[in-house]
């Protein structure tokens, strides 16, 4: 595969020592080291955004605008926290999706099909357990729709490493395949009779509703997505499946010399993040929408993948990344009409920032500031 | 329809495949340029989406539809240009920047393709092959475009390029072996870069095939992925411009079924047929893909291969 899709900023040099101030450089290097993994991804993002800026300068518009209006809508009052915040949780979910397989050196970009068919899941089993408790009925809609999910981008992991199938195309294919799934079964055998407009199943009843988290105004999916973020980096770098995981990502034959698992971590990694994109669609459905319908393919999954690539597939640093984008997003209705731009230029600004962030990778190593171990050569 | 019988279904597909395949086969031929040369462009749909709007406006401005392709093929030509020289950067990862591309293209085209969501460009002439028959069905089944008579044309022209010219043996040698290129005096990047930005040109003009004769107006829904599949498609043609071809009639007619099942009346079910394509292409990139050992006929360099 790939370069290091990892972002670790892993050497093995000692501190040659420096002819001045020791203690205060073995107190810095390892800070210089980490340094990299942070800096370069936010030295891309502003470079991204200057080009952006010059791409409204040339469209007649004003970039100092743009940024004050997404500020103001995004982050600026309470209001438009919660807006923010509220986007944030299925950005979270979807992101992880891209992560975690990325750990193993897979490129997973279909996400939005499990986001979908774990939402459908949720709403079609909220229907049929309508009669139950909700203390029994919405911890089946979770399992549910987590488990359609993880057996959907799971088959991503399980064609990749007993078919050798390019894991990028086949997720996105099996996206596309979701989508229409779930816009024939919503439209045909669980379809709610009374959604004329909009074909949905019936609506949820308040008890399977997902509220808010106490004193917020944000539902629980973000506190759950902030949970399963922690989970994440834990998993990868705090246990042995991590670390095998990233052993198997940088180099799948001296894993399996060393008799790692690789099937199995490719399995475990791909349902897993698929996982959590069907919880995505949980509360979608559960906290948001109130039943599954179309409104589920909206682009959170490809959204997530920008995310993912952007904290350089660190779980802990997904969580900042997707606050920052959903922001984005949430400001866009009033950007567009207080500038008179088209809706499509968050994904102008998404795309370039992709590129920009992609290009970086190019630069790691190559400052002598985040590595110690030359510091002291002229 | 009622005088053909369950004929008509079989002959619609037929006319469909002809008529769906093209942006299919231009698309896949752009590919197989750009994967023989040793990377791979995933960002194709995006570079398709932007052709066809560009097309478009430009066939509206001018009032001509082939200056409309002419600037599809300068656009696809110019986003693979940079997908070629970000790629020849050290360290970075084509199959994310096809991502990325793929966004940035799809972004800017509806972007700038707003205003022409409305106006009606000229679209783009058809040769009538159907003359003999009296049949409407027949007739229209067999109108064909004239770019999908080019692309035939140059799926064997590139066919006979990368066997018999020295440009497509440059190529070859860069997609096989980057050290052997080398040492042969060739510089593997920029004839990379070349070989991406032609294939690009090739999938800005499927683009503009789409917006200017199939379905023939420009709008936001107008590709869903058939860029994506093209790229699988290569996989199954095994990187051999004819049988790209032969492939993307058959995509061509999977894409047809759900419109031919439902101008006979089979509404049921629509949402699955019109899923047909994608499941094909999934089926064939499993039955065409092998965990063990490099797939024949597989570029060296290729790294979705290796």
């Amino acid at each position: 595969m790939g370069p290091r899709l990892d972002g670790s900023t892993m050497t093995d040099h000692g501190i040659t020592g420096g002819v001045h101030s020791a203690p205060f450089q073995a107190w810095l290097a390892p800070v210089a080291r980490r340094a990299e993994a942070v800096v370069l991804p936010l030295m891309a993002l502003l470079v991204g955004f200057a080009v952006f800026s010059l791409f409204l300068v040339v469209q007649g518009k004003s970039p100092a605008e743009f940024f004050g209006l997404v500020y103001k809508a995004g982050f600026g009052t309470a209001f438009s926290w919660q807006n923010t915040l509220s986007r944030t949780a299925p950005l979270l979910f979807a992101a992880l999706c891209v992560a975690l397989p990325a750990r193993l050196g897979l490129v997973v970009i279909g996400g939005e099909g499990a986001i979908v068919l774990g939402g459908l899941t949720a709403g079609v089993l909220g229907v049929a357990l309508a009669g139950l408790p909700a203390a029994l009925a919405l911890p089946v809609m979770v399992a549910g729709a987590a488990v359609i999910g993880g057996l959907w981008i799971g088959t991503v992991g399980a064609l990749r490493y007993f078919r050798g199938v390019n894991e990028t195309i086949a997720s996105l294919l099996m996206a596309y395949i979701a989508i229409a799934l779930m816009n024939h079964l919503v439209e045909g055998p669980f379809r709610d009779p009374a959604s004329l407009n909009k074909p949905s199943t019936a609506p949820l009843t308040d008890a399977l509703r997902v509220g808010d988290i106490p004193g917020w105004d944000v539902h629980w999916g973000l506190l759950v997505g902030v949970v399963a973020c922690v989970f994440s980096w834990a998993l990868i770098d705090r246990t042995t499946w991590g670390f095998a995981a990233r052993i198997a990502g940088g180099n799948v034959g001296a894993a399996q010399v060393q008799g790692l698992p690789v099937g199995r971590l490719i399995l475990g990694f791909t349902a897993l993040g698929g996982a959590f994109a069907g919880l995505a669609g949980f509360f979608e459905v559960t906290a948001v929408h109130g039943s599954a319908n179309a409104s589920l393919a909206s682009g959170y999954g490809y959204t997530g993948i920008l995310i993912a690539f952007l904290a350089r597939h660190n779980p802990l640093a997904i969580i900042p990344v997707a606050i920052l984008l959903a922001g984005f997003e949430a400001s866009s209705g009033l950007v567009q009409r207080r500038m008179d731009l088209p809706d499509a230029t968050t994904l102008v600004l998404q795309g370039i920032v992709f590129v920009a962030i992609l290009i970086s990778d190019t630069f790691y190593g190559r400052f002598r500031i985040f590595a110690p171990e030359r510091w002291s050569k002229p | 329809m009622s005088d053909l019988g369950i004929w008509a279904v079989p002959l619609a597909i037929l006319g469909g495949a002809i008529r769906v395949s093209t942006p299919f086969l231009f698309v896949s031929l752009g590919e197989v340029l750009t994967e023989r040369s040793g990377r791979i462009n995933l960002g194709l749909e995006g570079t398709l989406v932007f052709g066809a709007m560009s097309g478009y406006a430009i066939a509206f401005l001018t009032g001509s539809p082939w200056a409309g392709v002419l600037a599809a093929a300068a656009a696809g030509a110019f986003f693979g240009l940079i997908h070629g020289l970000i790629c020849s950067l050290p360290r970075v990862n084509d199959i994310a920047i096809g991502i990325a591309m793929m966004i940035l293209g799809m972004g800017l085209a509806f972007y700038f393709g707003k205003p022409f969501v409305q106006p009606v460009a000229p679209d783009l002439p058809a040769i009538s092959f159907g003359w003999w028959s009296d049949l409407p069905q027949v007739r229209a089944a067999l109108q064909v475009n004239v770019l999908f008579l080019i692309g035939g044309v140059a799926a064997f022209a590139l066919w006979w390029m990368f066997r018999a010219t020295r440009v497509g043996l440059i190529i070859r040698v860069v997609g096989d072996s980057t050290d052997a290129a080398r040492a042969m005096g060739l510089r593997p990047a920029l004839i990379r870069t070349l070989a991406t930005a032609a294939g690009g040109a090739f999938a800005g003009v499927g683009g503009a095939y789409l917006s200017l004769y199939y379905p023939g107006s420009w709008n936001e829904g107008l590709s869903s992925g058939q860029g994506l599949m093209a790229v699988a498609l290569v996989i199954f043609a095994r990187w051999n411009p004819i049988a790209c071809f032969g492939a993307a009639l058959l995509f061509g007619g999977a894409g047809a079924l759900g419109p031919a099942l439902q101008s006979v009346g089979v509404s049921e079910g629509y949402y699955l047929y019109y899923a047909a394509p994608y499941v094909l292409t999934l089926g064939v990139l499993i039955a065409t893909s092998s965990p063990r050992q490099a797939m024949t006929g597989a570029p060296g360099e290729l790294s979705i291969t290796k």
